[in-house]
C-alpha cells in the first residue's frame, strides 16, 4: 500500500534518512512490538514507539497509574490515576499516531501465558522492574528465538543489552538466577530519577527500530551501562553466547518457565 | 600490576585475586555480583582463588530492576 499524503509529511523525517528511506518507514509500519510494563521504561518506549509509525504495539500490565507513578512514566497523565496503565498508555499512543494498533494486555505474564502473549510479535521489550519477570521473559524468548531488549534502572543507573536468540548472550548468560527471595527484606529505602526511564527506555526504543528496519549494530553481545552522576556511558563486551548457559547453550537445562517467587514488596 | 577495571586503568598488587578485588573496589552486592575478566565471566566458587595477571580487564555486572527492589538488596549488601 502507497503512503497517503499524511503519512508522507508525518514520517518525511524518518523516509529522509538515507538508512531509513520509504523502505524502512514501511518496514515500521508493518512491524509488531510488545512492550511488557508501561511503568518507568515502557512509558518512553512505547510513546517513540509510536511516534515512529511501528503499525502493530502490544503493551502488557497488570497495574493502575498511582500518582507516584507521574514522576516518570510519562505516558500517563494525573487525570489517568486509577486508569488501567495499558488503557491510559494506549489511550496516548492512539493520539500521538493514528496509524498505530495498539493491543492491551491486562496482565501480568507468567508461565502459562508468555508463550502466547510474544509469538504473535516481532520484538520483545522488556520493560518491568522485578526479576522474576525478567528472568521469564529472557527464558521465553530464548525459546521462542525472539529478539528482546532487556533493560533495568535503579537510582541514578541504568543498563541494556539487545538478546538475539541463537546468536548472542542472554540475560541468564549473565545472571545465572535471580537474587533469593529472602535477599530483600524492604523497599522502604527505593528510587529513580525520572529521567533514567527516559535514557534507557528510548534506546530500547532505538534498538527496537534498528533491528526492524535492518539499520546498524544492535546492542548484542554487549551490556551498555550508564552512570547519570559520572555521566558516563560503558559497553561492556559479553562472552560469546551460551558457554554454560542453562537456557540458550546447544544443551539446555531448562526447557520449561519458571515462575520464580516475587519479593513481598509495596512497588509503590 | 596494571590491570583495567570497569575501562579505567589501575595499579594493583601484584598476585591480587577477583574476590581482593572486589573489597577493594567496594563493589556494591558482592554476592550477586557477575564478574568477567577479559571477556570471560568468572564462576563465583572461583573469586578467592583466581588471581589477576598484568594487562587482566575485569568488568563488574550488577542485577538491576525497575528502581525498587534491588535498591534494598543494595542497603542489605553493604550492611554485611
Ligand atoms: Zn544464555
Amino acid at each position: 500500500m502507497p503512503f497517503t499524503n499524511e503519512q508522507l509529511e508525518r514520517y518525511s523525517r524518518h523516509i529522509i534518512l538515507k538508512e531509513i528511506g520509504a523502505k524502512g518507514q514501511k518496514k515500521l509500519l508493518n512491524a509488531k512490538v510488545l512492550i511488557i510494563g508501561a511503568g518507568g521504561l515502557g512509558a518512553p518506549a512505547a510513546l517513540y514507539l509510536a511516534a515512529a509509525g511501528v503499525g502493530t504495539i502490544g503493551i502488557a500490565d497488570a497495574d493502575v497509574v498511582d500518582l507516584s507513578n507521574l514522576q516518570r512514566q510519562v505516558i500517563h497523565s494525573t487525570n489517568d490515576i486509577g486508569k488501567k496503565k495499558v488503557d491510559s498508555a494506549a489511550e496516548t499512543m492512539r493520539a500521538i499516531n493514528p496509524d498505530v494498533t495498539v493491543n492491551t494486555y491486562y496482565q501480568f505474564v507468567n508461565s502459562e501465558n508468555i508463550s502466547d502473549l510474544i509469538k504473535d510479535y516481532d520484538f520483545i521489550l522488556d520493560g518491568t522492574d522485578n526479576f522474576p519477570a525478567k528472568f521469564l521473559i529472557n527464558d521465553a524468548c530464548v525459546m521462542a528465538k525472539k529478539p528482546l531488549s532487556h533493560a533495568g534502572i535503579i537510582r541514578f543507573k541504568g543498563q541494556l543489552t539487545t538478546i538475539i536468540p541463537g546468536e548472542g548472550p542472554c540475560y541468564r548468560c549473565i545472571f545465572k538466577n535471580p537474587p533469593p527471595k529472602d535477599a530483600v527484606p524492604t523497599c522502604k529505602q527505593a528510587g529513580v530519577i525520572g529521567a533514567m526511564g527516559g535514557v534507557i527506555g528510548s534506546l530500547q526504543a532505538m534498538e527496537a527500530v534498528k533491528y526492524i528496519t535492518g539499520v546498524g549494530e544492535l546492542l548484542s553481545g554487549y551490556l551498555l551501562t550508564y552512570d547519570a552522576l559520572k555521566m558516563e556511558f560503558h559497553k561492556i563486551k559479553l562472552p560469546p553466547r551460551g558457554k554454560g548457559c542453562a537456557v540458550c547453550s546447544d544443551h539446555p537445562t531448562i526447557t520449561t518457565l519458571i515462575d520464580y517467587e516475587q519479593a513481598v514488596c509495596d512497588l509503590h | 600490576m596494571k590491570i583495567t577495571v570497569s575501562g579505567t586503568v589501575k595499579e594493583v598488587a601484584d598476585g591480587l585475586t577477583v574476590s581482593q578485588l572486589i573489597e577493594q573496589e567496594n563493589v556494591e552486592t558482592p554476592q550477586y555480583v557477575t564478574v568477567s575478566v577479559n571477556e570471560e565471566f568468572i564462576e563465583s566458587g572461583t573469586f578467592d582463588t583466581h588471581i589477576l595477571k598484568e594487562g587482566d580487564e575485569v568488568e563488574f555486572l550488577y542485577f538491576m530492576g525497575g528502581g525498587t527492589i534491588m535498591q534494598s538488596i543494595i542497603q542489605d549488601g553493604s550492611d554485611e
